[in-house]
Protein backbone atom coordinates (compact mmCIF):
# COMPACT_ATOMS: atom_id res chain seq x y z
CA UNK A 1 0.00 0.00 0.00
CA UNK A 2 1.53 3.30 -1.11
CA UNK A 3 1.11 6.72 0.43
CA UNK A 4 -1.41 7.80 -2.26
CA UNK A 5 -3.85 5.07 -1.18
CA UNK A 6 -3.45 6.07 2.46
CA UNK A 7 -3.96 9.75 1.59
CA UNK A 8 -7.07 8.89 -0.51
CA UNK A 9 -8.49 6.82 2.35
CA UNK A 10 -7.83 9.63 4.85
CA UNK A 11 -9.44 12.22 2.54
CA UNK A 12 -12.53 10.05 1.98
CA UNK A 13 -12.77 9.39 5.71
CA UNK A 14 -12.57 13.12 6.40
CA UNK A 15 -15.31 13.92 3.83
CA UNK A 16 -17.52 11.22 5.40
CA UNK A 17 -17.14 12.71 8.87
CA UNK A 18 -17.81 16.25 7.58
CA UNK A 19 -20.79 15.28 5.41
CA UNK A 20 -22.50 12.97 7.93
CA UNK A 21 -24.23 15.72 10.01
CA UNK A 22 -25.35 17.49 6.82
CA UNK A 23 -26.80 14.21 5.50
CA UNK A 24 -28.69 13.64 8.75
CA UNK A 25 -30.10 17.17 8.67
CA UNK A 26 -31.12 16.84 5.00
CA UNK A 27 -32.85 13.52 5.75
CA UNK A 28 -34.82 15.07 8.59
CA UNK A 29 -35.78 18.22 6.66
CA UNK A 30 -36.55 16.71 3.24
CA UNK A 31 -40.25 16.84 2.35
CA UNK A 32 -42.05 13.53 1.78
CA UNK A 33 -42.46 12.51 -1.84
CA UNK A 34 -45.64 11.36 -3.56
CA UNK A 35 -45.47 8.31 -5.91
CA UNK A 36 -45.77 10.63 -8.93
CA UNK A 37 -42.70 12.55 -7.69
CA UNK A 38 -40.58 9.40 -7.83
CA UNK A 39 -41.88 8.64 -11.34
CA UNK A 40 -40.57 12.06 -12.44
CA UNK A 41 -37.09 11.00 -11.26
CA UNK A 42 -37.03 7.34 -12.28
CA UNK A 43 -37.90 7.99 -15.96
CA UNK A 44 -34.91 10.32 -16.64
CA UNK A 45 -32.62 7.95 -14.66
CA UNK A 46 -33.64 5.03 -16.91
CA UNK A 47 -32.90 7.23 -19.96
CA UNK A 48 -29.44 8.01 -18.50
CA UNK A 49 -28.71 4.31 -17.95
CA UNK A 50 -29.69 3.59 -21.58
CA UNK A 51 -27.56 6.53 -22.75
CA UNK A 52 -24.49 5.22 -20.87
CA UNK A 53 -25.06 1.79 -22.43
CA UNK A 54 -25.07 3.50 -25.82
CA UNK A 55 -21.79 5.29 -24.98
CA UNK A 56 -20.25 1.94 -23.98
CA UNK A 57 -21.32 0.50 -27.34
CA UNK A 58 -19.78 3.49 -29.14
CA UNK A 59 -16.37 3.27 -27.45
CA UNK B 1 -57.65 45.09 -5.57
CA UNK B 2 -54.50 46.80 -4.30
CA UNK B 3 -53.59 43.60 -2.50
CA UNK B 4 -53.87 41.68 -5.83
CA UNK B 5 -51.52 44.14 -7.56
CA UNK B 6 -49.12 43.85 -4.66
CA UNK B 7 -49.16 40.01 -4.85
CA UNK B 8 -48.59 40.09 -8.63
CA UNK B 9 -45.72 42.58 -8.19
CA UNK B 10 -44.14 40.44 -5.46
CA UNK B 11 -44.42 37.32 -7.63
CA UNK B 12 -42.88 39.01 -10.67
CA UNK B 13 -39.99 40.37 -8.63
CA UNK B 14 -39.42 36.88 -7.20
CA UNK B 15 -39.43 35.35 -10.72
CA UNK B 16 -37.01 38.06 -11.93
CA UNK B 17 -34.68 37.34 -8.99
CA UNK B 18 -34.82 33.59 -9.73
CA UNK B 19 -34.06 34.18 -13.43
CA UNK B 20 -31.13 36.38 -12.45
CA UNK B 21 -29.67 33.67 -10.17
CA UNK B 22 -30.16 31.09 -12.94
CA UNK B 23 -28.56 33.31 -15.61
CA UNK B 24 -25.58 34.22 -13.38
CA UNK B 25 -25.13 30.58 -12.35
CA UNK B 26 -25.00 29.32 -15.95
CA UNK B 27 -22.70 32.18 -16.99
CA UNK B 28 -20.25 31.52 -14.13
CA UNK B 29 -20.52 27.77 -14.71
CA UNK B 30 -19.58 28.09 -18.41
CA UNK B 31 -16.63 30.37 -17.55
CA UNK B 32 -15.36 28.02 -14.83
CA UNK B 33 -15.69 24.99 -17.15
CA UNK B 34 -13.63 26.82 -19.79
CA UNK B 35 -11.07 27.76 -17.13
CA UNK B 36 -10.91 24.13 -15.93
CA UNK B 37 -10.30 23.03 -19.52
CA UNK B 38 -7.41 25.50 -19.75
CA UNK B 39 -5.82 24.36 -16.47
CA UNK B 40 -6.30 20.69 -17.46
CA UNK B 41 -4.53 21.45 -20.77
CA UNK B 42 -1.72 23.21 -18.88
CA UNK B 43 -1.35 20.23 -16.53
CA UNK B 44 -1.17 17.85 -19.53
CA UNK B 45 1.39 20.13 -21.22
CA UNK B 46 3.54 20.18 -18.07
CA UNK B 47 3.17 16.37 -17.83
CA UNK B 48 2.27 16.51 -14.13
CA UNK B 49 2.69 13.31 -12.02
CA UNK B 50 -0.41 11.23 -10.97
CA UNK B 51 -0.30 12.52 -7.38
CA UNK B 52 -1.34 15.95 -8.77
CA UNK B 53 -4.92 14.65 -9.02
CA UNK B 54 -5.11 13.69 -5.35
CA UNK B 55 -3.47 16.90 -4.10
CA UNK B 56 -5.65 19.11 -6.34
CA UNK B 57 -8.92 17.37 -5.44
CA UNK B 58 -8.21 17.44 -1.68
CA UNK B 59 -7.17 21.13 -1.82
CA UNK B 60 -10.17 22.03 -4.00
CA UNK B 61 -12.62 20.25 -1.68
CA UNK B 62 -11.12 21.78 1.47
CA UNK B 63 -11.36 25.29 -0.05
CA UNK B 64 -14.94 24.58 -1.25
CA UNK B 65 -16.06 23.36 2.18
CA UNK B 66 -14.25 25.74 4.53
CA UNK B 67 -13.27 28.91 2.64
CA UNK B 68 -15.95 29.44 -0.03
CA UNK B 69 -18.98 29.64 2.34
CA UNK B 70 -17.30 32.60 4.16
CA UNK B 71 -16.84 34.60 0.94
CA UNK B 72 -19.90 33.40 -1.00
CA UNK B 73 -21.68 36.75 -0.62
CA UNK B 74 -18.76 38.91 -1.73
CA UNK B 75 -16.99 39.36 -5.07
CA UNK B 76 -14.04 37.41 -3.62
CA UNK B 77 -16.33 34.37 -3.84
CA UNK B 78 -16.07 34.45 -7.66
CA UNK B 79 -12.26 34.39 -7.45
CA UNK B 80 -12.43 31.45 -5.02
CA UNK B 81 -14.75 29.56 -7.40
CA UNK B 82 -12.16 30.03 -10.17
CA UNK B 83 -9.42 28.87 -7.80
CA UNK B 84 -11.34 25.68 -6.90
CA UNK B 85 -12.36 24.86 -10.48
CA UNK B 86 -8.87 25.69 -11.76
CA UNK B 87 -7.35 23.33 -9.17
CA UNK B 88 -9.80 20.54 -10.03
CA UNK B 89 -9.11 21.03 -13.75
CA UNK B 90 -5.34 20.99 -13.12
CA UNK B 91 -5.78 17.73 -11.21
CA UNK B 92 -7.53 16.17 -14.21
CA UNK B 93 -4.39 16.62 -16.37
CA UNK B 94 -2.51 13.42 -15.36
CA UNK B 95 -5.72 11.36 -15.64
CA UNK B 96 -6.40 12.71 -19.15
CA UNK B 97 -2.75 12.04 -20.14
CA UNK B 98 -3.16 8.43 -18.93
CA UNK B 99 -6.43 7.92 -20.88
CA UNK B 100 -5.02 9.64 -23.97
CA UNK B 101 -2.19 7.07 -24.01
CA UNK B 102 -4.69 4.17 -24.33
CA UNK B 103 -5.26 2.77 -27.89
CA UNK B 104 -8.73 4.40 -28.14
CA UNK B 105 -8.04 7.04 -25.49
CA UNK B 106 -9.05 10.00 -27.64
CA UNK B 107 -12.41 8.36 -28.30
CA UNK B 108 -12.93 7.63 -24.57
CA UNK B 109 -12.18 11.25 -23.59
CA UNK B 110 -14.38 12.72 -26.35
CA UNK B 111 -17.30 10.42 -25.51
CA UNK B 112 -16.98 11.16 -21.78
CA UNK B 113 -16.94 14.89 -22.43
CA UNK B 114 -19.87 14.74 -24.85
CA UNK B 115 -21.78 12.34 -22.60
CA UNK B 116 -21.34 14.62 -19.59
CA UNK B 117 -22.59 17.59 -21.63
CA UNK B 118 -25.66 15.68 -22.87
CA UNK B 119 -26.54 14.41 -19.36
CA UNK B 120 -26.14 17.87 -17.79
CA UNK B 121 -28.03 19.78 -20.48
CA UNK B 122 -30.76 17.13 -20.73
CA UNK B 123 -31.43 17.06 -16.98
CA UNK B 124 -31.22 20.85 -16.61
CA UNK B 125 -33.68 21.30 -19.49
CA UNK B 126 -35.98 18.68 -17.90
CA UNK B 127 -35.92 20.43 -14.50
CA UNK B 128 -36.43 23.86 -16.13
CA UNK B 129 -39.24 22.68 -18.44
CA UNK B 130 -41.22 20.70 -15.84
CA UNK B 131 -40.52 23.24 -13.03
CA UNK B 132 -41.08 20.31 -10.67
CA UNK B 133 -39.92 20.64 -7.08
CA UNK B 134 -37.25 17.98 -6.51
CA UNK B 135 -36.48 19.06 -2.93
CA UNK B 136 -37.72 15.65 -1.69
CA UNK B 137 -34.57 14.11 -3.24
CA UNK B 138 -32.17 15.90 -0.82
CA UNK B 139 -31.95 13.34 2.00
CA UNK B 140 -32.05 10.35 -0.36
CA UNK B 141 -29.19 11.73 -2.51
CA UNK B 142 -27.07 12.67 0.48
CA UNK B 143 -27.42 9.20 2.08
CA UNK B 144 -26.69 7.60 -1.31
CA UNK B 145 -23.58 9.76 -1.66
CA UNK B 146 -22.36 8.79 1.83
CA UNK B 147 -22.86 5.09 1.01
CA UNK B 148 -20.87 5.55 -2.21
CA UNK B 149 -18.06 7.23 -0.23
CA UNK B 150 -18.02 4.25 2.17
CA UNK B 151 -17.89 1.81 -0.78
CA UNK B 152 -15.11 3.85 -2.42
CA UNK B 153 -13.19 3.86 0.87
CA UNK B 154 -13.53 0.07 1.12
CA UNK B 155 -12.44 -0.36 -2.51
CA UNK B 156 -9.19 1.54 -1.89
CA UNK B 157 -8.17 -1.51 0.17
CA UNK B 158 -10.10 -4.21 -1.72
CA UNK B 159 -9.08 -3.07 -5.25
CA UNK B 160 -11.99 -4.88 -7.01
CA UNK B 161 -12.44 -3.58 -10.63
CA UNK B 162 -16.14 -4.61 -10.77
CA UNK B 163 -16.80 -2.67 -7.57
CA UNK B 164 -15.05 0.36 -9.06
CA UNK B 165 -17.31 0.09 -12.11
CA UNK B 166 -20.41 -0.21 -9.91
CA UNK B 167 -19.34 2.81 -7.81
CA UNK B 168 -18.81 4.94 -10.95
CA UNK B 169 -22.26 3.95 -12.29
CA UNK B 170 -23.98 4.82 -9.01
CA UNK B 171 -22.05 8.13 -8.81
CA UNK B 172 -23.43 9.12 -12.24
CA UNK B 173 -27.00 8.42 -11.11
CA UNK B 174 -26.53 10.25 -7.79
CA UNK B 175 -24.92 13.26 -9.51
CA UNK B 176 -27.76 13.26 -12.05
CA UNK B 177 -30.17 13.43 -9.13
CA UNK B 178 -28.16 16.34 -7.71
CA UNK B 179 -28.51 18.21 -11.04
CA UNK B 180 -32.30 17.92 -10.75
CA UNK B 181 -32.19 18.85 -7.05
CA UNK B 182 -29.85 21.85 -7.47
CA UNK B 183 -31.62 23.21 -10.56
CA UNK B 184 -35.00 22.84 -8.86
CA UNK B 185 -33.65 24.67 -5.78
CA UNK B 186 -32.58 27.62 -7.97
CA UNK B 187 -35.95 27.70 -9.79
CA UNK B 188 -37.96 27.61 -6.56
CA UNK B 189 -35.83 30.18 -4.74
CA UNK B 190 -34.14 27.67 -2.38
CA UNK B 191 -30.71 28.78 -3.61
CA UNK B 192 -30.29 32.51 -4.09
CA UNK B 193 -26.49 32.63 -4.14
CA UNK B 194 -25.18 31.98 -7.66
CA UNK B 195 -21.61 31.37 -6.41
CA UNK B 196 -22.73 28.40 -4.26
CA UNK B 197 -25.14 27.23 -7.00
CA UNK B 198 -22.27 27.25 -9.52
CA UNK B 199 -19.90 25.23 -7.34
CA UNK B 200 -22.66 22.66 -6.64
CA UNK B 201 -23.41 22.17 -10.34
CA UNK B 202 -19.69 22.20 -11.24
CA UNK B 203 -19.03 19.35 -8.76
CA UNK B 204 -21.81 17.25 -10.31
CA UNK B 205 -20.38 17.80 -13.82
CA UNK B 206 -16.84 17.02 -12.61
CA UNK B 207 -17.96 13.77 -10.92
CA UNK B 208 -20.05 12.64 -13.92
CA UNK B 209 -17.10 13.28 -16.27
CA UNK B 210 -14.63 11.31 -14.09
CA UNK B 211 -17.09 8.43 -13.60
CA UNK B 212 -17.82 8.25 -17.34
CA UNK B 213 -14.07 8.24 -18.06
CA UNK B 214 -13.65 5.29 -15.66
CA UNK B 215 -16.61 3.34 -17.05
CA UNK B 216 -15.67 3.88 -20.71
CA UNK B 217 -11.99 3.30 -19.89
CA UNK B 218 -12.76 -0.10 -18.31
CA UNK B 219 -15.42 -1.17 -20.84
CA UNK B 220 -13.56 0.16 -23.88
CA UNK B 221 -10.27 -1.51 -22.99
CA UNK B 222 -10.10 -5.09 -24.32
CA UNK B 223 -6.78 -5.90 -22.58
Amino acid sequence: MDWMQIASALALGMFLIILFPAALQMMKNSPKAAPSDWKAVIVPMIIIVLFIMLLIKLV
Amino acid sequence: MNQNYSTVAQRSSSVLATNKVLRNTYLLLSLTLLFSGLTAGLSMFLNMPPMTYLISVISGMVIAMFVLPRFANSTAGIGIVFLITGLLGFGLGPMLTMYASLPNGGNIITLSLGGTGVIFMGLSAYALATRKDFSFLGGFLMVGFLLVLIAALANIFLQIPAMSLAISSVVILIMSGFILYDTSRIIHGGETNYVLATIGLYMTIFNIFISLLQILGIMGNDD
